[in-house]
């Protein structure tokens, strides 16, 4: 791998800048605050300042110069190196800086004890330090001084001091070569030597120096001063060198130099025996005039990788995702071994595992590793003709198998399908059987692929059931392999509580992430490890059970007589929305695309490929940055091409009603005259026990029992078109652009839904005409009424969408459908009501007790049963609790 | 009354606390002291009548800080109600107790002194008489350290962006004395919070590190910055993880973040930081964001909710409240975190790494 090697900014150092002494001395502090940033946008990723100047109050001008880049963010962005001499400067400056700095730099010159005190403060006013090659004897100059020096300060301060390793630079000095002394005509050298000592010797310090020294003789020729450094760098940098003051942007690349001149700069660097009758030295100043003057030589694009051999070309197109030369380069793999298999056992495994580990160490992020595994799977398509040719051939050697399924009722995917490519990703056989898939279904292929693993996933809350279920069929037919849970609706403690429990003859994993799988399916399988996890997985939900039976029976709440009476009352000199422009559905067959891409709220798109932050800071994350910048790239590109092909049509229905609420239900009216009823929207109330004055809401507050109020509701589609674009790719082995068009999919949904209720509050109901919300507002929600869903936090019953899509004739005006989980297809669909009062405003219900559930089994003419199994995960109590212990 | 452990006995149940559970800090000070409805005459107490510089005129209602002198039975009772909540932590009422931040009431330093001092011993008299009624589950009493009303990192004059209202040393010289007397009053841990610019807190690091090299007891430390907005940044705008470059240094018993945003603003932040500290990790947010009233209309339920699901996701193992969170919020917040483990610190490959507004590391 290529060495990491870390420029600071020289230009604010009086010392090597003459312009930005200048400025300092004249007081021209805002000239001077530009050199910094100049630097910064340059690319500096650390700036040294320096007013060690005769005509300077050194103390007063650091602390100047530092107070005021605090106040300018563009320079403040990058940690400083605090450049002096003098302690009293230094610490001045570290007095100034919020971040942490690097002090530049404390020595034993004045000896042990003042070097040890400096070391101290450093880590009082946690700075990272630069300790010269400098002790009470002088600085040091030969190879063997510079490493007794460091070894000796690098002792002191990690054994005695506590300072840690990894906050020690060494400057181990470079001094000027070719000046015609002959005793400084090694000092290259011994620095490039004491450099590869100290990193191999002295763990986790680093090493830098002043770079421009090395040239000093040369000064005035500046090309080939720049060709000295880069020459110079070159092998520092080989050697271990991590940082330098350098302008490094000036500098020519190593291989782009003039030969002859690299030749002649390179004998004087590395003191090589002399070619000609005269000295390297003065070979190198008899042609120095030559080069004066010359350009520096044009970047040239990279494809440097390419001549490396095949294996490491592979690894390098996983790695990077380039799908572009991996047919030839798989073919010409193919054609030096002798079974087409062994290339997938060899360089693309290898290559594979690669990618594992920088994803394992987090250095590559999920977008990049599912690229990793489009260029694995384009290989693999290449080989597989060869291999069944070849009839002889044996099945591939796999880690594992292990069968996914997104349970009965659900149709949501993303996260199943990224755990699938992760597991891909390292050597697992996965075989998918895809989404809505019922238990039987899922054990039969179990039986038939004889998997290892059988993995569930959900995303809505009726999916919990469904995999208690599976869970118990698994028991019943006797199977005994790993059963694991995930998804978003999933958790451990009801994995723990619930589905556990239900399976005893093997065992239950929650697992909580794409990235934690591996690991997971790793030590489940493992023949030495399994055992020791199934036991602590087991251990850790019995505890859990126990600890959430201790939970449950605490938790007090308000009857529901008492809710009711603690109502929320909307306050009445608020003004009622009024009467929307009509009443009744309206549909909307084909909404512009183009304007939906406007409103995509993209912090959820990223949090769906684990990437987690806030857009468009995201974008700039010094981690994931990178890895949120292409994929931001990818979808760009993807969502161009949605929108000019139209890939998918967004479909959506409106409608609104007169209401009137009856109770915690919402009777709705065919029209005016409120006498037909054509349906009941029934709510639910938070009976937790409130505090000062705060109500016990449900949806229905919202809506008057008298006088002219109304409701509406909707439902949207972005997904007419997903699915079929989605399996397109993932046949052509694309599983990365699969996934995305899933993905982009579901927040064209959203921003649907959110662009659709803009229309409604300034247009279609218009209670508020003249809002000017901008697109940051609406993803942030500031705007009067809500849009609440069944199966969220303010309606946790799924079933209400049946009312829901009735009313609205969802099936014909937006072709959508419900499944016998209420989840909706298209998958990327939204649904729910408008409230359109000032004091309507999301909440949870949160968990409800027994006298609500027969209330509102009553109110909805269901079996209480039934009303528990749907409202299962917010009973305040065990519905089963009482059966079971009659039945033991 | 005497403790029932020692001093290295409570530092070591406190590690071992953390070990085996997530911790539950008490909720807000301000929001709980506000339904007392004390008035003037309550916050001067005999002492603060006319003397330590405190002129009659002035107003010494909001100094909620002095009620440590002046009405320590209010004070002792919030300590009790957080406790009986099932805090395991309860602060000490000294948010604003430094010289500086006094300024603003003209009270002088030994004024300031014995706030510190008494608020500390109100703290450890309520864990105490806890402890001894529960000893299964230990309670520890955290020395407040607010930040202050003048900000080393940020100019007081719009026209001069290099001007400053104090100095570094002034700052550490403030942070020192608190510091003395909150260890002196016998506080468990310091807790150096709702931090608006990182270089204040530097400070009160290097303060509490030159106190312990000079003899004081060493205590764990415990700091929580506070991201303002959804930026993500602090006042002073460092990213959280370049937050935690600055501060690691300190080599803190926990470092988290709080006040300023609700639980669901505050998540991504948590987030981050959950994944870069390799120390414990903190949070207690504020009840959602004030209404256009100023008040907060999140509800115990809904603030545990949030903060369940931190937990249950592995960021978290040191949470509670800030403003408008009051005992019922923490009652919900200890009882949904009780069942779920604390998360696993984090190991991460050591690497040079610093900061400036933003993170630098250079891997190995």
């Amino acid at each position: 791998m290529r060495p990491v090697f870390i420029n600071v900014g020289e230009r604010t150092n009086v010392t090597g800048s003459a312009k930005f002494r200048k400025l300092v001395v004249e007081g021209n502090y805002s000239a001077a605050l530009d050199v910094a940033r100049q630097q910064v946008e340059a690319g500096a990723q650390i700036i040294d300042i320096n007013m060690d100047e005769g005509l300077l109050d050194g103390v007063v001008a650091m602390r100047t110069f530092l107070n005021l880049i605090a106040a300018e963010p563009d320079i403040a962005r990058v940690p400083v190196m605090i450049d002096s001499s003098k302690w009293e400067v230094i610490e001045a400056g570290l007095k100034c800086v919020q971040g942490k700095p690097i002090v530049n730099s404390i020595s034993m010159k004045e000896g042990e004890q003042a070097f040890r005190d400096h070391a101290i403060q450093c880590l009082r006013y946690g700075a990272a330090v630069v300790v010269m090659a400098f002790d009470e004897v002088g600085q040091a100059d030969t190879a063997a001084r510079k490493i007794e020096i460091c070894t000796r300060a690098y002792n002191i301060l990690v054994n005695e001091v506590g300072f840690p390793p990894e906050d020690i630079i060494f400057d181990p000095n470079i001094f000027a070569v070719a000046t015609g002394i002959e005793e400084h005509d090694n000092y290259a050298v011994d620095f490039i030597e004491a450099v590869k000592v100290i990193k191999a010797t002295l763990p986790y310090a680093r090493v830098s120096g002043g770079v421009s020294n090395v040239s000093f003789s040369f000064r005035g020729n500046e090309p080939v001063r720049r060709a000295i450094h880069s020459v110079f760098l070159y092998h520092a940098i080989n050697a271990g060198m991590d940082m330098g003051i350098v302008n490094a942007g000036d500098l020519p690349v190593y291989d782009d130099i003039d030969p002859v001149l690299r030749e002649a700069v390179e004998d004087v660097i590395l003191n090589r025996p002399q070619r000609t009758n005269v000295s390297n030295t003065e070979r190198l100043v008899d042609m120095a005039p030559t080069y004066k003057g010359e350009k520096g030589a044009a970047r040239v694009v990279d494809l440097k990788w390419r001549d490396a051999p095949v294996g490491k070309r592979i690894e390098h197109a996983l790695v990077n995702g380039i799908t572009e030369y991996i047919d030839a380069d798989t073919e010409e793999a193919r054609l030096s071994v002798e079974r087409p298999l062994h290339v997938i056992e060899g360089p693309l495994m290898d290559g594979m595992n690669v990618v594992g580990d920088l994803f394992g160490s987090g250095k590559m992020f999920l977008p990049q590793v599912v690229k990793s595994a489009r260029v694995m799977k384009q290989a693999v398509a290449w080989l597989e003709p060869f291999m069944e040719a070849e009839k002889a051939g044996k099945p591939r050697e796999q880690a594992g198998r292990i069968l996914m399924a997104t349970v009965k009722g659900d149709v949501h995917d993303i996260g199943k399908n990224i755990v699938g490519v992760v597991l891909q990703c390292n050597n697992y056989e996965v075989i998918d059987l895809g989404v809505m898939v019922p238990a039987d279904r899922i054990l039969d292929a179990a039986v038939e692929h004889k998997v290892d693993i059988i993995g569930l996933s959900g995303l809505i809350t009726p999916s919990l059931d469904e995999m208690v279920f599976v869970g118990a069929e698994m028991e019943r037919r006797g199977f005994d392999i790993p059963l694991l849970i995930g998804g978003a609706t999933t958790s451990r403690t009801h994995t723990a509580v619930k589905i556990e429990p239900a399976y005893r003859r093997g065992s239950t994993t929650y697992v909580i992430d794409a990235s934690r799988a591996v690991g997971v399916v790793a030590g489940l399988l493992s023949p030495t490890e399994r055992a020791r996890n199934e036991a602590a997985t087991r251990d850790e939900y019995i505890r859990i059970r126990e600890q959430y039976a201790r939970g449950q029976e605490v938790k007090a709440r308000a009857t529901l007589a008492q809710a009711r009476e603690n109502r929320f009352r909307p306050d009445p000199s608020l003004p009622m929305p009024g009467a929307p422009s009509f009443i009744g559905v309206k549909a909307f067959d084909a909404w512009d695309l183009q304007d939906l891409v406007n409103h995509i709220d993209w912090t959820p798109f990223f949090a769906s490929w684990e990437l987690i932050g806030r857009y468009p800071l995201i974008l700039e994350d010094e981690i994931v940055g990178e890895a949120a910048r292409d994929l931001f790239k990818d979808a760009q590109a993807m969502l161009k091409r949605i929108v000019e092909e139209k890939w998918f049509t967004a479909k959506g229905v409106v409608g609104f009603w007169p209401a009137r609420a009856v109770g915690d239900d919402i009777a709705v009216f065919s029209d005016e005259t409120r006498t037909e009823e054509i349906a009941r929207f029934h709510t639910l109330r938070q009976q937790i026990k409130k505090s000062n004055g705060k109500p016990n809401l449900a949806l229905s507050d919202f809506v008057a029992e008298e006088g002219d109020d109304y409701i509406g509701a909707f439902a949207v589609t972005a997904g007419h078109g997903e699915l079929e674009i989605a399996k397109r790719f993932k046949d052509a082995g694309d599983d990365y652009s699969s996934i995305m068009a899933t993905a982009l999919a579901d927040r064209l949904a959203e921003a649907f839904a959110e662009r659709l209720h803009k229309e409604v509050r300034t247009q279609l109901w218009g209670y508020m005409p003249d809002e000017a919300t901008s697109v940051d507002d609406l993803i942030a929600e500031q705007y009067q009424g809500i849009r609440p869903a069944p199966g969220y936090p303010a309606q946790p019953d799924h079933t209400e969408k049946a009312t829901l899509f009735r009313l609205l004739n969802a099936g014909v005006n937006a072709g959508m459908a419900l499944t016998e989980s209420f989840a909706m297809t298209p998958p990327a669909s939204v649904s729910g009501l408008y409230f359109g009062h000032p004091g309507s405003h999301y909440f949870g219900v949160g968990k409800i007790d027994r006298d609500q559930v027969e209330d509102y089994a009553r109110r909805k003419g269901m079996e209480v049963a039934v009303v528990e199994r749907w409202l299962s995960p917010i009973l305040n109590y065990d519905p089963y609790a009482a059966p079971r212990e009659t039945a033991a | 009354m005497t403790s029932p452990l020692t001093r290295p006995e409570r530092i070591a149940a406190l590690h071992a606390a953390a070990k085996e559970r997530i911790l539950v800090l008490d909720g807000s000070w301000g929001v709980m002291i506000q339904r007392r409805g004390l008035n003037e005459a309550d916050f001067r107490g005999d002492r603060f009548v006319t003397a330590n510089g405190y002129n009659e005129k002035d107003q010494m209602k909001g100094n909620n800080d002095i009620l440590c002198i002046t009405r320590p039975d209010v004070i002792s009772d919030l300590h009790d109600q957080y406790f009986a909540a099932g805090a395991d932590i309860s602060e000490t009422n000294t948010f604003s107790a430094t010289t500086i931040a006094q300024e603003d009431y003209a009270l002088d330093a030994q004024a300031v002194w014995d706030i510190n001092l008494e608020g500390a011993k109100l703290a450890r008299a309520a864990a105490d008489r806890w402890t001894e009624k529960e000893p299964h589950k230990p309670r520890f009493a955290a020395g407040s350290i607010g930040p202050l009303n003048k900000m080393l990192s940020m100019s007081s004059d719009v026209n001069d962006p290099g001007a400053r209202l104090v100095t570094f040393d002034q700052v550490y010289e403030a942070y020192r004395q608190q510091v003395k007397a909150l260890n002196q009053g016998g506080v468990d841990l310091y807790l150096i919070e709702t931090i608006t610019d990182t270089l204040n807190c530097k400070a009160c690091i290097k303060a509490i590190k030159d106190l312990e090299d000079e003899g004081l007891d060493p205590l764990p430390i415990w700091i929580s910055g506070t991201i303002t907005d959804r930026s993500g940044r602090t006042l002073s705008g460092q990213t959280a993880e370049g937050f935690w470059n600055s501060v690691r240094h300190a080599k803190p018993f926990a470092v988290g973040f709080n006040c300023a945003l609700g639980a669901d603003l505050m998540r991504p932040f948590i987030a981050e930081l959950s994944r870069v500290a390799d120390t414990l990790v903190a949070a207690y947010p504020n009840a959602g964001l004030p209404n256009a009233m100023g008040q907060y209309d999140e509800q115990p339920h809904e603030t545990a909710h949030f903060i369940e699901e931190w937990a249950a996701s592995g960021l978290v193992n040191i949470v509670g409240g800030c403003c408008g969170t009051t005992p019922d919020h923490i009652k919900h917040v200890a009882e949904e975190v009780a069942p779920l483990k604390p998360r696993a610190i984090p190991e991460r490959p050591v690497a040079l790494r610093l900061s400036g507004l933003e993170p630098f590391e250079l891997a190995s």
